[in-house]
């Protein structure tokens, strides 16, 4: 995995609540196998007519938007299906963080395992930075800090692990190997008929 | 915590199945006890086990089926399988060719047992009391109906799972909400769970795993609890959960996986300690009268959006996600939902489409006919529940109401698999997600019980089914 330490961004907004993992991804194009390949479907229900054309009104197909790589949404983002082609596709575009006052829980365990940044933040932060689209940021992981261009800086919550893998670019499979003792000794200790074999 | 201060039945499982304990570094590892495994979102999880030359761990606690993405068109019984379209085809055959190269059980698809994986989970018998059990998907919630830890994981999780047996868990919080009183005649579980969804909203239980309790709950069947938990993730919960009892022992009996002999007897033992004790203390707690509930339909594009179905649709005032909601949905604040025609009902998903669930539509379908124009699908959760079906007769009368009875699988649920809506259809079903385009782009749903489903389908339009039975 890539590490993440500090970058500066321009941003686009979609400031939508409950945006779900079927607008972000639909699931008519969940038939891949590989990891690669999904930006061009992000939100296509929202970002292309039904003849596929770009819809020129969503903020993805501004021009400007090409090139942010932090996108600020709104509550409950990520909310529904587990799918992680939805963290794909948001990376296939070229986004490294999500900004939103609360993201859904599977999407955001999704997002950090696979180094993109869920960001919450609260309120105000949120209105500063969706009423400024298109303005650079500055994510800090580090610091734990995000900076506005207008000199707003808000501190982020981010589980501690979570944090020191995409700092060093560990996954955390890696961590589980090295778990190997504590494992065996939990099967030794309870393959009983509460856990039971399934087979 | 010491063995004497009250536990919850998560706390329970929870401190059972914990590998390494949580420090300030670190979050918890837990242990797994069944992983079931599905075409969609297992693919790239086996590419990082080959990628990084690891084994599974323990194929034994994995089990493979294919529901997503696979046709549910009727076919003859032996007939090889065809799958039209060719990436899921591809999609498919990757399943098979892992299954077989990691040594990992699959009901595939023409196999007696194959179907939607959280119904083949329980009805073998794999699902039981006190596991944990995950699954690339967020309806594992399903599972919880037996007091099982069970929810959805992603791809990366998958490979984790695959590879270590485990899962890197941060503790969730825990949610009672507490059904009193009974459901009326003509309220199923169905309408119990929407309720809950429309008043807690959908991320109204994130970070929680929510355990379903009181009398209300207590009477409900084995898969009408299922259909319960399988939504909690609607709320945005973790998992839902329900402590087992003896309708949960009586369903587990004589299941193929269930324990049997002596082994049973022991399984049985510790069962009955896992329900919450006495004075237990859970982070919130909701309460819910169920002898106040009406039948519940969904008018938006969340499951949140649901209102008893002699209701009207709300005023979205200055909220932009209802009033695009109603803009999807061509639908007016004030508007009364009964009476509007509908275009497909679907009766299916992992959320009804077990034996009890048909048998209730069918009590609708019997001596009646489709009504003209309407399309309708009855799409059995799995093989096994699809022969139960035919043995008792509902199949014909699916088919002479003029309904079309498929194979088993996820079909319109998700309408990745050849089943879908068209642009602008209206359609009443009994599966779990009305999102924007989930069942096909353009198409709007309105999620609803079988018995409310299949009131629309003989009415053609939405219908409250305890006027339709008279
Ligand atoms: S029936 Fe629908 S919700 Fe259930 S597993 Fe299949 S696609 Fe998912």
């Amino acid at each position: 995995m890539e590490r993440l330490t500090t970058f500066t961004s321009t941003t686009v907004v979609f400031d939508a609540d409950d945006v779900d993992t079927d607008q972000v991804i639909p699931a008519r194009f969940l038939k891949g196998t590989a990891r690669s390949g999904w930006g061009a479907h992000l939100f296509a229900d929202r970002r292309y007519d039904a003849e596929g054309r770009p819809r020129p009104e969503f903020p993805l197909n501004h021009p400007a938007a090409q090139a942010a790589r932090v996108l600020v949404a709104g509550r409950n983002f990520g909310c529904g299906s587990s799918r992680e082609h939805a963290v794909w596709a948001l990376q296939g575009f070229g986004f490294r963080a999500v900004v939103a006052p609360s993201f859904a829980d599977i999407f955001r365990g999704n997002a950090l395992k696979n180094g993109l940044l869920p960001v919450v933040v609260d309120e105000a932060v949120h209105g500063r930075l969706v009423s400024a689209p298109g303005s650079p940021v500055t994510v800090d992981l580090e610091a734990q800090k995000l900076s506005l261009a207008d000199g707003t800086e808000a501190g982020f919550v981010i589980d501690p692990f979570a944090r020191y893998c995409l700092l060093n670019g560990i996954d955390e499979l890696q961590f589980l190997l090295g778990q190997e003792e504590a494992i065996a000794a939990h099967e030794r200790r309870a393959d009983s008929p509460i856990g039971g074999s399934t087979s | 915590m010491s063995d004497r201060a009250p536990r919850t039945l998560f706390d329970k499982v929870w401190e059972a199945h914990l590998v390494r304990r949580a420090t300030d570094d670190t979050p918890a590892v837990l242990y797994v006890d069944l992983h079931l495994v599905h075409e969609v979102t297992s693919p790239q999880a086996f590419a990082i086990l080959r990628e990084r030359g690891l084994r599974v761990r323990r194929p034994d606690r994995t089990v493979a089926t294919m529901d997503h993405s696979t046709p549910t068109t009727p076919r003859r019984a032996g007939s090889p399988v065809e799958i039209p379209d060719r990436e899921a085809a591809a999609q498919v055959k990757a399943l098979e060719a892992n299954c077989r190269e990691f040594g990992i059980p699959l009901y595939a698809l023409g196999n007696e047992r194959q179907g939607i994986v959280h119904v083949i989970g329980p009805e073998l018998g794999l699902t039981r009391p006190g596991m944990t059990i995950v699954c690339g998907d967020s309806h594992t919630s399903t599972h919880g109906a037996f007091g099982a830890l069970a929810f959805g994981i992603g791809t990366s999780e998958v490979g984790h799972v695959l590879a270590t047996q485990c899962l890197l868990q941060a503790r969730p919080r825990t949610l009672a909400v507490e059904a009193e009183g009974r459901l009326p005649a003509g309220v199923t579980a169905k309408d119990l769970i929407l309720a809950l969804i429309a008043r807690i909203g959908i991320g109204g239980a994130t970070g929680h795993v929510i355990e379903y309790r009181g009398p209300a709950v207590r009477a409900l069947s084995m898969e009408e609890r299922m259909t319960v938990c399988n939504m909690s993730i609607e709320a945005g919960a973790r998992a839902g959960m329900v402590a087992p009892d003896d309708t949960t022992f009586e369903y587990l009996s004589g299941r193929p996986h269930a324990p049997q002999g002596p082994q049973w007897d022991a399984a049985l033992e510790s069962w009955r300690r896992l329900p919450t004790d006495d004075g237990a203390v859970f982070d919130r707690e909701v309460r819910l009268d169920a002898s106040a509930l009406e039948p519940m339909i969904t008018y938006g594009t969340n499951p949140g959006m649901g209102i008893p179905i002699r209701g009207t649709v709300p005023d979205p005032g200055g909220n932009p996600t209802l009033q695009r909601a109603l803009a999807y949905m061509g639908l007016e604040p004030g508007q009364k939902l009964l009476g509007r025609p509908v275009d497909v009902v679907f009766i299916g998903s992992c959320t009804n489409s077990r034996l009890s669930d048909l048998r209730q539509a069918a009590t609708v379908f019997a001596g009646r006919r489709v009504a003209p124009g309407v399309r309708v699908l009855v799409v059995p959760g799995s093989q096994q529940v699809k022969r139960q079906a035919e043995a008792e007769g509902l199949d014909r009368i699916f088919r002479e109401a003029g309904a079309d009875w498929r194979e088993s699988g996820c079909s319109l649920c998700i309408a990745m698999n050849g089943d879908r809506l068209e642009a602008g259809q209206y359609a009443v079903s009994t599966s779990n997600r009305n999102f924007e385009g989930r069942q096909g782009a353009g198409g709007r749903t309105f999620l609803a019980s079988p018995l409310t489903a299949a009131a629309a389908a003989v009415t053609g339009r939405i219908a409250d089914a305890r006027e339709v039975l008279g």
